[in-house]
C-alpha cells in the first residue's frame, strides 16, 4: 500500500530511540499537587472546593466555566490547602488548586458501562463529566468537538497517531501497550457518527504499531489503519486530513466542515476510560526525553505534579540541560523553571543539553527559497516575516499570513537562521487581537 | 523567580545548513572547472584568479569599513563573487581588468543596493557585462599561448558546423573560452555535487537547457540535428551560466514555479541571442535580463495557499 502524505514539510532527525523502547511506568505525585483550573482552551473552570476540604482521587474539584470549558478532578486524595497561582507551561500565570496528598489514593466510586449499553447522549455526557480535552496540545474540550453542528455529515473519524514531532514516543507506547483500550475508545466515538469510518494515521517509522493494529482491526470494517510517510508536520490537522482524505481545509474552516473529526491517540484512551470505566481525566502518559536524563522514557503521570518531581523521581539529570521544552522541539514551549505543574495536555518534556536555537545567530535572507518549498501551507515565509518585521499588516494579510499553522518548518530549514515562525506568529497574534477588538 | 533555563520560540531544533556552508559548497563545486582552467591556461589564469578574488574581498571589506557597517567578508559571498567573475574572464585579460571588475561587482552591483540578499543582478555577471561593454577588445580576445582563432561558438555561427574542434574537445574543455567555462565535464561534476548537497534544485538549469534545446531544434541552422544541438549545448558559457550563474539565489525567483518560468526565459533568450544576435554569445545578457524580470515573475508565480479555493463549508 502506498504511504500517504502532503506537499512540503521537512525531515528532522527523529531522536525517538532515546525513549521508544521504554515501557510506560507510573510515577506518583509528591506531598503537594497544584492542579491548574485552566488546562484547556476556553474559560477556566470554577473551583468547587475550599481550603480545608477533604478530597478523593477522581473527585470533581472545579466545574466547566462556560460552554467551551472542561471539568477538573483531583488526582490525589487529601486536604485542599487553597488556591494559588503558578506559571503554566506556556508562560502564563494560572490559578491552581493546591492539595496536600495523603498518599492513600482513596478514590470516588467509578461507575462503569458496557459499550453496547451507552447511547449517544450518555456518551457525550460521560465525556463531558470526565473533563476530557484534546490531549495533543491545544486542549479543546472533547464533548464540544464531538458534538458538531452536522453529526450526520461526518464520514471520517481521523485518529491522529502520526506523532511527527521528534523525541516523542508516548502515542507509540500507548498504541503498543494499550491497543485494546485505544481501539475501544475509537469504537465509542464511532457510535456517535452513524456514517463514519475511522482512519488511524500512523507514520511509517512505527511499522510494528501499524502491523499490530492492522491485525487487530482485520475484522472491523469501520476502522482502517493508514500508513503515512514519516515527515514533519504529518500530524498537523490540515495536513493529516489532506493526506488521508484528499480534502483541503483553510484557516477559516473546521474539520467538520469537510466531514471530519480529528482526535489524537491519548484522547481516545481518555474517552474509553471516561465512557466505559467512568474514570475522569486526571492522569496521562507523557514522554520524558532528550540527552540530559538518567532515565528517559514514557511515564503515566498525574495532573498537578510538577516537572521537577517527575525528573527527580526518575533519577534526575546526567547533564545540565540548557533548555527544557514542554511538548516537542518543533512546536513546544520552552519553560524557565521546573516547578510548573503538568496538565491534561502535557505530552512530553524534552531536556536538551545544547540549545541549537540560541546558539545560531541570524543573518540576512539570501532568497534561497527553502522556506517556500517546505511550507505545508504553501506560503512565502520570508516575505511574511519581512512584512511582520516592518509592521506591515496589510502586506502580511496580502500574503495570507493568517494561513500559517506555525509548524516551524520554515525556521528549521532557513540557512540564514532567521526566526521566521516567531515573526509570523507574533504578527498573527497582533492581527487576531486587533480583529477581536473591532468586533 | 529565577530564570534557570533558556527561553526562546519554537522550533527548538534547526537544520545544520548555514549560509556560510552554502557558500563553501558552491566554491567547492567550482573547484573542478577552476582547476581545469588553471592547468589548461597556466600561470596567467592563477594571477587573474588571485587578483579578482582579492579585489572583491578587499572592496567589500573597504566599503564596509569606511561606512562603519558590519564586516561581512566572512560569509564567503564576496569570495564567491570574485571566483565567479574570474572564471568568466578570458585568460588574456590584463591584470587590472580583474581588479576593476571586482570593484564594480562589489561596490556598484552589490553594496550600493544594500549588500548580500538585496542586489537584483548577479554581481559577477553585472561586472562581466560592464567589462565587455567598456573593454570589448580585451574581453573578447580568446587567444592564448600560440592559439588564435575562432571559438567554437563563432564557428558554429558562421559556418553552421564545427571544423577545428570535435565534440570531445568541447566536453573536456580543450577549446578557447573564459577560464572556467570551457570544460563541460568539470562543470557538470561540480553541479552534480551541488544537486547532491541540495544546494541547488534542478528547476532552473533543467528549464534553461530544455527550453534552449527546443529553441535550437526549431530555429537552429539545420533542424533536428542532434550533433549540432550538442555542440551548441557544450560551447560558450551556457553550462556555467545554467548551473552556476542563473542559480544564484538572490537574483532568481523564490518559488519553484517562478524558477521554471525564469529558466525558460533564459533558455529562450540565449537561443535568440545565439541564432539571431550579432555576437555569438549572450548567456550573461540573457541571465541579467531575466534577473530584471524576477519581481514580476515572483508576483505571478507565488504559490496558492493551502486550502484556499478548496471546498468551503462542506
Ligand atoms: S510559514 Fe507557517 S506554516 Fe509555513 S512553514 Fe513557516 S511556520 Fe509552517
Ligand atoms: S529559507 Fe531563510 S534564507 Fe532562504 S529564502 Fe527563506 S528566509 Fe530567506
Amino acid at each position: 500500500m502506498k504511504h500517504l502524505s502532503f506537499e512540503g514539510g521537512i525531515h528532522p532527525g527523529d531522536f525517538k530511540d532515546i525513549a521508544k523502547n521504554h515501557e510506560i511506568k507510573e510515577v506518583l505525585p509528591g506531598d503537594i499537587v497544584l492542579i491548574p483550573l485552566s488546562q484547556h482552551i476556553g474559560a477556566p473552570a470554577i473551583p468547587l472546593v475550599e481550603k480545608g476540604d477533604e478530597v478523593l482521587v477522581g473527585q470533581l474539584i472545579a466545574e466547566a466555566g462556560g460552554f467551551v470549558s472542561a471539568n477538573v478532578h483531583s488526582s490525589v486524595s487529601g486536604k485542599v490547602k487553597g488556591i494559588k497561582s503558578s506559571f503554566s507551561t506556556t508562560g502564563f500565570q494560572v490559578q491552581c488548586i493546591e492539595i496536600e496528598n495523603n498518599h492513600l489514593y482513596e478514590h470516588v466510586s467509578f461507575d462503569s458501562r458496557l459499550l453496547e449499553n451507552v447511547e449517544k447522549e450518555e456518551i457525550l455526557e460521560r465525556i463531558k463529566n470526565a473533563g476530557v480535552v484534546g490531549m495533543g496540545g491545544a486542549g479543546f474540550p472533547s464533548h464540544v468537538k464531538l458534538a458538531p453542528k452536522n453529526p450526520e455529515a461526518i464520514d471520517c473519524l481521523i485518529v491522529n497517531a502520526a506523532e511527527c514531532e521528534p523525541y516523542i514516543t508516548a502515542d507509540y507506547r500507548c498504541m503498543l501497550e494499550a491497543s485494546d483500550e485505544f481501539l475501544l475508545g475509537i469504537e465509542v466515538v464511532l457510535k456517535l457518527f452513524d456514517k463514519a469510518v475511522a482512519y488511524i494515521g500512523i507514520e511509517d517509522n512505527k511499522m510494528d504499531c501499524i502491523a499490530l493494529l492492522q491485525d487487530k482491526c482485520k475484522d472491523k470494517d469501520n476502522i482502517k489503519v493508514i500508513p503515512l510517510v514519516t515527515k514533519y508536520p504529518q500530524g498537523g490537522e490540515r495536513q493529516l486530513i489532506h493526506a488521508i482524505t484528499g480534502r483541503k481545509l483553510n484557516s477559516s474552516m473546521l474539520p467538520n466542515d469537510v466531514g471530519c473529526i480529528v482526535n489524537n491517540v491519548e484522547s481516545f484512551i481518555a474517552i474509553k476510560k471516561a465512557v466505559i470505566d467512568g474514570i475522569p481525566a486526571y492522569q496521562r502518559i507523557l514522554t520524558l526525553s532528550g540527552d540530559c536524563l538518567q532515565s528517559p522514557g514514557n511515564y503515566l503521570i498525574s495532573v498537578g505534579m510538577t516537572h521537577q518531581e517527575l525528573i527527580d523521581q526518575t533519577g534526575g539529570f546526567v547533564l545540565t540541560p540548557s533548555k527544557i521544552i514542554s511538548g516537542g522541539p518543533m512546536m513546544g514551549f520552552s519553560i524557565f523553571h521546573l516547578d510548573t505543574p503538568f496538565t491534561k495536555t502535557s505530552s512530553s518534556i524534552v531536556c536538551l543539553h545544547e540549545d541549537v536555537v540560541s546558539m545560531c545567530e541570524s543573518s540576512v535572507c539570501i532568497n534561497c527559497g527553502r522556506c517556500v518549498s517546505v511550507c505545508p501551507s504553501k506560503l512565502v515565509p520570508s516575505r511574511l516575516a519581512k512584512a511582520a518585521e516592518n509592521g506591515d499588516q496589510q502586506g502580511f494579510m496580502d500574503y495570507h499570513g493568517l494561513e500559517c499553522i506555525e509548524c516551524g518548518s520554515c525556521s528549521y530549514v532557513c540557512p540564514a537562521k532567521k526566526h521566521l515562525k516567531q515573526s509570523i506568529s507574533n504578527a498573527k497574534k497582533q492581527i487576531i487581537a486587533k480583529n477581536r477588538g473591532k468586533k | 523567580m529565577e530564570h534557570q533555563y533558556h527561553i526562546s520560540s519554537s522550533p527548538h531544533i534547526r537544520d545544520t545548513l548555514t549560509t556560510n556552508k552554502i557558500m563553501q559548497y558552491v566554491i567547492l563545486a567550482l573547484l573542478p572547472t577552476t582547476l581545469f582552467g588553471v592547468v589548461y591556461f597556466g600561470l596567467d589564469a592563477v594571477i587573474l584568479l588571485v587578483l579578482t578574488i582579492g579585489s572583491t574581498v578587499f572592496f567589500e571589506y573597504f566599503y564596509e569599513k569606511i561606512l562603519h557597517l558590519p564586516i561581512t567578508i566572512k560569509d564567503g559571498s564576496a569570495f564567491l563573487t570574485g571566483l565567479l567573475l574570474a572564471i568568466n574572464l578570458p585568460v588574456s585579460a590584463p591584470w587590472w581588468i580583474g581588479i576593476l571588475g571586482g570593484a564594480f561587482a562589489i561596490v556598484v552591483v552589490k553594496m550600493l543596493f544594500g549588500g548580500l540578499g538585496q542586489n537584483f543582478m548577479n554581481p559577477a555577471l553585472g561586472a562581466r557585462c560592464f567589462l565587455v561593454i567598456s573593454f570589448t577588445s580585451y574581453m573578447t580576445d580568446f587567444s592564448y599561448d600560440a592559439f588564435s582563432g575562432a571559438t567554437p561558438l563563432a564557428e558554429l555561427k558562421t559556418d553552421g558546423i564545427l571544423s577545428s574542434f570535435d565534440l570531445m574537445d568541447l566536453f573536456v574543455g580543450t577549446i578557447p573560452g573564459t577560464i572556467g567555462e570551457t570544460s563541460v565535464i568539470a562543470i557538470l561534476l561540480g553541479a552534480a555535487f551541488l544537486v547532491y548537497k541540495k544546494v541547488i534544485r534542478l528547476t532552473i538549469p533543467v528549464s534553461i537547457l530544455v527550453s534552449f534545446s527546443a529553441f535550437i531544434l526549431l530555429f537552429g541552422s539545420s533542424s533536428l540535428d542532434i550533433h549540432y544541438l550538442l555542440c551548441q549545448l557544450c560551447s560558450g558559457g551556457i553550462m556555467l551560466g545554467a548551473w552556476f550563474m542563473a542559480t544564484d539565489y538572490v537574483t532568481s525567483p523564490i518559488s519553484d514555479q517562478g524558477r521554471i518560468i525564469f529558466g525558460i526565459i533564459i533558455g529562450l533568450l540565449i537561443g535568440i541571442f545565439r541564432i539571431f544576435g550579432a555576437s555569438s554569445e549572450g548567456v550573461s545578457y540573457a541571465i541579467i535580463f531575466a534577473n530584471l524580470l524576477v519581481p514580476l515573475i515572483d508576483k505571478i508565480s507565488i504559490p496558492k495557499p493551502f486550502g484556499k479555493g478548496g471546498p468551503k463549508n462542506g
